[in-house]
């Protein structure tokens, strides 16, 4: 094809529709400038990371809980205690080692340090059991942390599945599905947490015995039972309502207009859309477990006895709190750090990836 | 509405008006309780005032007190049959009786009865404020939840008034100060008072207005200073409050109406107090039915640190020693105040804001 010249194109007769070319003037340097490409193109992704890297407040609890998940992975690894053993020297228990402070050495340990000996100093001080008390907020952290996770995988598995399928289905199936979600949802959780805890705890108590699950303890898994059944409307709602008012946009009717297919416009339009909103819900949801599974502990239906949780050591705190504080300050501490953190890392990610809120 | 369709619509109210009054009257025959004769009434005339109400707010109220009902009644069939399902019977003892005064005790107490029989009959105790006998002190259930409801519901009383007193104050001032100093200190503050758990809360509180400073004796029923327990319920609250409110609060004062008010020369205080805060209240209403739930659990352990007598340490303690019955009735009770106080706030919200349209 030739290209266009104006030199040569023919001219313009009277009362014809054709453009006058002699009118026209050549793009000026600046003006072709303008459609330079000034910076690389970032996908929603990128820009919404950039955005949360820039929000100083989820950069730091980012940290913290980095710092947290490195501590309570490597630190059993280092410290030779373990979290439901007395303190022993040369395999000897030392009973002498009760309630220390932190960084104080029992007697035996004196003993053993002016021999010559080395001991690994107890951060945190120990407990009325001996028992050194930094590896039991550490192992306690883990298991808070994992109730958190775990109980936030849960929900969110049964909320997407059941959310997406009244979601597309729609119509009566919808109906349905959102009277019993209803339903659910008026019944006060926590009552109902504590009641299922009560009754799981007896049911699965004696069944438990002997099979895999008898380390985890009757009372974690009626936990993970009870968020399976009752947590999970909030996400199921939310990811419906997504699904819905996604389906009912006009980028899904163009697209359905030029011929695309169902599972083109799934994966391209509407999963892409609700990401963001079920990603930052679930990383609301892990704090609001952990507060469960702290209360849980608190008021003793929490993880099994020898396993600690950060609930269950300061509710333990509790009973010699004018003698020995600083027992109920170390968990405390780790669980105001734990769910400010991921509150703040929640909200940061709300506002880099929720594109409502983009200004 | 056409002619026809009012006319068909007319018809059904009337066929359903008259089985409605077969049902009631066959009703009145069967039941034995004046009570349960008036339940059935109004049941059944909600029912026909969500179906053929013709005024928007009247049916969604009709519809919302029937889902209140129902929940109510499900709370009740999920607790005594969960409390069922607990292994080990009343007898299952060491010291059982013998054959003839356990079978006088199950005819007393209906055990002999299949189990729907024995919640039917459960359910006709619960409304006339029979709940049982405890079975670790023997005493009447209902008796002690009300006499120890006095002392909740008081300390919960005054939680909730000053947090959405204070919450309303400070999140109306955050929001006038946008961005300046004031703000920033109050938006640290209750992001923070949100991430810790109200027994932590509790548990410094005590530690250090008691124990360390003496300014308040550790509480007891002889003296009844009830300030610690109010301030420890009612931190969560207040700042979820006080974050509702700036965001409500700068949402209205963006908006035309109070541009309005300013350019006719209204004063800055009036436009604030009349047009803001008046329209910024509106959201603030549907927190009231978690924050009574919030307020009720968190009760439970907030009691259970201060020692106060009311219903939150009777439950705590029902659980500790398994006391079935005690922890069955406070369930429902709790439920039952919880799902009453979200429907209020539903209501309310509904009446004041009529824009909103739940379906």
């Amino acid at each position: 094809m030739t290209q266009y010249n104006p030199d040569i194109a023919p001219k313009k007769n009277p009362l014809s529709l054709q453009i006058n070319v002699e009118k026209f003037e050549k793009a000026t340097e600046e003006e072709k400038a303008q459609n330079d490409i000034v910076r690389e193109s970032h996908t929603f992704f990128r820009d919404g990371m950039r955005k949360l890297f820039r929000n100083p407040l989820a950069v730091a609890s980012m940290i913290v809980l980095f710092v947290i998940i490195v501590t309570i992975i490597v630190a059993p690894l280092i410290v030779p205690y373990t979290y439901n053993g007395m303190v022993t020297i040369n395999g000897k228990r030392d009973r002498s080692a009760k309630n220390m402070s932190p960084f104080q050495y029992s007697q035996m340990e004196q003993q053993l340090i002016d021999e010559g000996g080395t001991v690994f100093p107890h951060i945190f001080g120990t407990d009325e059991l001996c028992r050194d008390y930094f590896i039991r907020v550490v192992y306690g952290a883990r298991v808070s942390l994992i109730v958190g996770f775990f109980a936030s995988l849960i929900v969110l598995i049964i909320g997407l599945l059941y959310g997406s399928i009244a979601g597309y289905a729609g119509g009566k199936t919808d109906l349905v599905m959102m009277r019993i979600v209803d339903i659910i949802y008026s019944l006060p959780d926590t009552l109902m947490v504590i009641l299922l805890s009560v009754v799981l705890d007896q049911v699965l108590g004696q069944s438990l015995n002997g099979t895999v699950f008898s380390t985890i303890g009757p009372n974690m898994l009626s936990m993970f039972a009870v968020f399976g059944l009752l947590y999970w409307v909030g996400m199921a709602r939310l990811v419906r309502g997504q699904i819905l008012s996604i389906k009912n946009n006009e980028y899904v009717l163009a697209a359905k207009a030029l011929g695309a297919k169902p599972r083109r416009i799934i994966r391209k339009h509407i999963l892409p859309n609700c990401m963001s909103v079920i990603i930052i819900s679930t990383a609301l949801q892990i704090p609001s477990a952990i507060f469960t599974e702290s209360f849980l502990s608190f008021i003793g239906l929490g993880v099994q006895a020898p396993m600690p949780s950060l609930g269950s050591l300061a509710n333990a705190a509790r009973q010699a709190l004018d003698v020995y504080p600083y027992k109920m300050i170390f968990p405390a501490v780790g669980i105001c750090l734990i769910v400010l953190s991921f509150n703040l890392l929640g909200d940061g990610l709300r506002d880099a990836f929720d594109p409502r809120l983009r200004k | 509405m056409d002619f026809e369709l009012q006319h068909k619509r007319r018809k059904q109210l009337l066929t359903s008006l008259a089985m409605a009054c077969v049902i009631v009257v066959f009703g009145c025959i069967v039941l034995p309780m004046l009570f349960e004769k008036l339940l059935l009434i109004t049941v059944l005339a909600l029912i026909i005032g969500a179906l053929f109400s013709s005024n928007d707010t009247g049916r969604y109220i009709c519809k919302r007190i029937l889902l209140a009902l129902l929940t109510v009644f499900i709370i009740a069939l999920i607790t005594f049959f969960a409390m069922n399902a607990i292994p080990g019977g009343p007898f299952s003892k060491e010291k059982a009786p013998s054959a003839a005064v356990q079978a006088v005790l199950e005819e007393r107490f209906h055990l002999n009865e299949p189990l729907w029989k024995q919640f039917l009959l459960y359910l006709e105790g619960m409304m006339q404020g029979n709940f049982g006998i405890s079975t670790k002190t023997g005493r009447e259930i209902a008796v002690t939840i009300f006499s120890s409801f006095k002392i909740s519901a008081r300390i919960g009383g005054y939680a909730a008034l000053s947090a959405v007193v204070l919450g309303l104050v400070l999140g109306s001032i955050a929001a006038l100060n946008r961005g300046k100093v004031a703000d920033r200190i109050i938006i640290f503050f209750t992001t923070l008072f949100v991430a810790v758990p109200s027994f932590i809360i509790a548990t410094v509180l005590l530690l250090v207005f008691c124990l360390k400073l003496g300014w308040f004796n550790v509480f007891s029923t002889q003296n009844q200073s009830i300030v610690l327990p109010v301030i420890a319920l009612m931190l969560s609250p207040m700042s979820y409050i006080t974050r509702l409110t700036k965001t409500s609060m700068l949402d209205v004062l963006g908006q035309d109406y109070i541009r309005t008010a300013r350019a006719k020369g209204v004063k800055e205080r009036w436009v604030i107090f009349k047009h803001g805060l008046k329209n910024a209240l509106i959201p603030v209403i549907t927190y009231v039915g978690p924050m009574t739930a919030y307020i009720l659990t968190g009760s439970m352990v907030i009691e259970s640190v201060f020692n106060t007598g009311g219903l939150g340490t009777k439950f705590v303690q029902g659980i500790t020693n398994r006391d079935y019955p005690m922890i069955m009735g406070t369930t429902i009770f709790l439920a039952t105040l919880m799902v009453m106080m979200t429907l209020i706030s539903d209501l309310v919200y509904k009446i004041v804001d009529p824009r909103i349209n739940f379906d």
